[in-house]
């Protein structure tokens, strides 16, 4: 069980700000192809992911990233601190 | 090394005062503060930031301990606000401390651009016909690439 959670528009866009999902995605990119092919909101917010940047329990990494033992995954746009 | 994520606004000056009181083997205290900048049109209402609670202070003290070993700071304070916020209002703050000044510089420096797009937080803007998120831009990632 992951607990996947969305900020800015991509939250806005999937309609909320995290979700626990049952699955045995073993990377990042196959969690995200089980979003995509949920609803047309997830496809949406996961078409381009040039766009969006990941974090596997709270650390930047890519989306080739392994799921493995992982508690937490959060989707988000690139950040604007400062 | 004091790492502050609030919603609340902070008082510069006290924030200022306390830091650089701190400290007797440092020569060298160097601010920044980041403010809430109405748009070229006047039509910025206010700014809303969004974070991610847990990975914000966990990505914050990061950069500031790398900024700490690199440039041997005396110390370093990072304050960074979330939520509503008016234009003109205080975003953030970060102080660094160093023996002479040019580490002070160039460490509060490497704190701002890592701060703009490795910290995760997002900015909404809520301009007087609608609002829209901020996109990152291209020259505060390229602007990384300096401190190799």
């Amino acid at each position: 069980m992951l607990e996947v959670l969305y900020f800015a528009w991509v939250r806005e866009r999937i309609g909320l700000p995290k979700e626990r999902v049952e699955t045995n995605a073993a990377t990042v990119m196959d969690l995200v192809e089980e979003l995509r092919a949920r609803e047309p909101r997830y496809a949406a917010a996961f078409e381009d992911l040039s766009a969006l940047r990941v974090a596997v329990d709270q650390d930047l990494t890519d989306f080739d990233a392994s799921l493995v033992n992982a508690r937490e995954v959060a989707f988000f746009p690139p950040m604007t601190g400062g | 090394m004091r790492i502050i994520v609030q919603s609340d606004p902070f008082d510069f000056g006290h924030e200022a005062n306390t830091f650089a009181q701190g400290h007797k083997d440092q020569g060298a205290v160097v601010t920044f503060t980041g403010i809430v900048r109405d748009n070229a049109d006047h039509t910025l209402e206010r700014m809303v930031i969004e974070h991610y609670p847990g990975m914000t202070e966990k990505a914050l003290t990061k950069i500031a301990t790398e900024a700490m070993n690199r440039w041997e700071l005396g110390d370093a304070l990072v304050i960074h606000r979330y939520g509503d916020l008016a234009v003109g209002e205080m975003i953030m703050m970060v102080a660094t401390a160093s023996r002479h000044r040019k580490n002070a510089f160039e460490a509060a420096e490497y704190l701002m651009d890592y701060l703009k797009s490795r910290a995760p937080f997002w900015k909404k803007e809520f301009l007087n016909d609608g609002a829209e998120w901020v996109d990152a831009k291209d020259e505060d990632e390229a602007s990384l690439d300096r401190w190799g």
